[in-house]
């Protein structure tokens, strides 16, 4: 790989490389070391099939997730002894098709991480970036803050919340969100405290740039990556947390195909009809899985600790 | 120096003075460390000034001073007859554009997320409202001065050399037209063919741009070759201050003659008085 870039570079073409050739080359990079990581690749598919699950469900879904067959209550999965066809993965204890509401289900869980990341990711970072741009005293305000939050066990804080905000979807999500929060606030402190003193940052101030123009353009490019890697982790942590509520029955309100709701829901008949528990259970299983494992393969990519420079 | 030369006086500096004060704690008292004490001197424009030290002595300290990175605790700094008020806050656009530095080190002193067009065009970015053809213009035309050509305009740092690297870092020093460039030993931190290149470099661009360097460096040779004055610093103090012949010749200070005599020395003569020295020693 670096072969071949300084190949190109003493090749001394009089044209200027251009912008999108340097880009693909760039993302070429990134392949090769995300690709590297086995576990992340398979990751990554999950998820890409995830996604394209949750886009096409009402064309992919056999049923609708709210329609009530009166007729087929409790169906064990089609290739058990009492399966009906058509039901593929059973039906709940109102005569629901499972597989339906999990394909709905995946629209949920796809939307609570992205929701969550965004909004914990954007408040981390601009707090972080408050926090290790200016240190002193609003540093330490904001430090030990955090350090409230974090010692908080984050499901009995989102808890808390959603019983002071009223149990709904939204304000679960907006709890979760501020519950992960403090990491990244850490993260981007920690990141922006190592480059604030490097040369080049000095440099820029020398040029004339402001704070702004440092705190966003200058140095928070060169902190994405640990940020990036935990975003990828806290939008699993996110689903997990948002179904852990949604058991809990203070996060997406019955009959919302939520896979966390639809545990909650099919609690008393986990000893008479095993799949009600075990597809939901399984889906937020391997969800969750595939995101941390391209997690670690996005680590492994964006690292520069391991990138041979 | 001849004070009927003030007004091609680029850079003169007064009783200089630089502090850096350790917080105390409970049981340990405060305590003040002066790491530059006191220097004054003056340079005229377009001429070379060396500061030459060993590590710790306050040279980086002069240097951050100069730039207006650090603020010094006392002392005037009179940038082309004009005094500065370094104060934080206090600094013009137009002084700021007066001075600019290198850095000793090419790999930390760009940045690696940006091109090295943008390096090039981010000061005229910041300072006018120049539009961005023309800022791509004067970033190619700066590119083929320090040697290097148009086609690295969409790189990014890592893929040039430490000694590119050191040429981008001179471009964009240059780019806002300063009059008086500080080194921070420039050179110290790239192989030896490579820093001949650059010192050739920054030779040429001085006569082109009529620029005045402050060229601090340890390396005793690298002085010789490009300075017209040398200061010697030794903790914090000036101790020997003259035309680069008078100190080089006749060193007054105890310490500047210690600096040169730790110089390596590889003519012939000195080699065989070396080895002679040696086979007397175990002789005896």
């Amino acid at each position: 790989m670096a072969d071949a870039i300084i190949d190109k570079a003493s090749s001394g073409t009089q044209e200027p490389v251009s912008s999108s050739a340097m880009r693909r080359q760039m993302l070429k990079e990134f392949w090769f070391y995300f690709s590297e990581n086995r576990g992340a690749v398979i990751g990554l598919f999950v998820f890409l099939l995830l996604v394209l699950v949750a886009v096409f469900a009402p064309l992919i879904a056999p049923h609708s997730p709210f329609e009530q067959y009166r007729d087929a209550v409790l169906v064990p999965p089609i290739w058990t002894e009492d399966g009906r066809a058509g039901y593929l993965l059973g039906t709940d204890p109102v005569g629901r098709d499972i597989l339906s509401r999990l394909i709905y289900g995946a629209q949920y869980s796809l939307f609570i991480g992205v929701f969550v990341t965004t909004l914990s990711l954007t408040g981390g970072i601009l707090v972080g970036l408050i926090a290790g741009y200016y240190r002193g005293w609003i540093d330490t305000v904001i430090m030990r803050l955090m350090d409230i939050i974090l010692a908080f066990p984050s499901l009995l804080l989102a808890l808390v919340l959603v019983a002071i905000l009223g149990p709904s979807l939204t304000n679960g999500m907006i709890a979760i969100a501020l519950t992960l929060q403090p990491h990244f606030v850490r993260l981007t402190r920690a990141a922006v405290m190592a480059e604030k003193t490097r040369d080049y940052v000095t440099a820029a101030r020398l040029a004339g740039a402001g704070p702004l123009r440092l705190m966003f353009r200058t140095i928070l490019p060169n902190c994405t990556a640990p940020l990036i890697v935990q975003a990828t982790l806290s939008f699993s942590n996110a689903i997990l947390d948002a179904a852990a509520l949604g058991f809990l029955g203070m996060g997406a309100q019955p009959p919302a195909p939520e896979w966390g709701t639809m545990l909650a829901e099919a609690r008393e008949f986990i000893l008479r009809a095993w799949w009600v528990v075990t597809f939901p259970g399984l889906a937020i299983l391997i969800t969750v899985l595939a995101i941390n494992l391209m997690g670690d393969g996005l680590r492994d990519a964006l690292d520069p600790k391991l990138k041979r420079s | 120096m001849n004070d009927t030369l003030t007004d091609n006086t680029m850079l003169e500096v007064r009783d200089i003075k630089r502090d850096y004060e350790l917080p105390g704690s409970l049981f340990k008292p405060k305590k003040i460390i002066h790491a530059v004490k006191g220097v004054s001197f003056k340079l005229e424009r377009g001429k070379t000034l060396a500061i030459v030290g060993e590590s710790g002595c306050g040279k980086s300290t002069l240097a951050r001073m100069l730039t207006f990175i650090d603020e010094p605790t006392s002392g005037d700094l009179l940038i082309d007859g004009q005094k500065v008020d370094t104060r934080p806050g206090h600094l013009t656009q137009e002084m700021r554009q007066k001075v600019q530095i290198v850095f000793q080190n090419p790999y930390g002193s760009l940045n690696p997320r940006q091109k090295i067009g943008d390096v090039l065009g981010e000061p005229l970015a910041i300072n006018t409202s120049m539009p961005a053809g023309e800022r791509r213009d004067r970033a190619t035309e700066m590119l083929k001065k320090v040697g290097l050509g148009p086609e690295h305009y969409n790189r990014y740092p890592h893929m040039f050399s430490g000694g590119q690297r050191q040429r981008i870092a001179i471009a964009r020093a240059l780019m806002m037209n300063p009059k008086l460039l500080v080194l921070d030993e420039p050179v110290s931190a790239l192989d030896l063919s490579v820093q001949a290149q650059v010192l050739n470099l920054l030779a040429d661009l001085q006569d082109e741009f009529g620029l005045t360097y402050v060229f601090i460096s340890h390396d005793l040779s690298v002085v010789r070759y490009i300075a017209d004055e040398v200061m010697v610093m030794y903790f914090g103090e000036a101790v020997e201050y003259g035309t680069r012949d008078e100190v080089f010749s006749d060193p007054k200070h105890e310490y500047t003659r210690t600096l040169f005599a730790a110089t390596p020395r590889a003519d012939i003569e000195s080699i065989r008085a070396r080895i002679a020295k040696k086979k007397a020693a175990t002789a005896a």
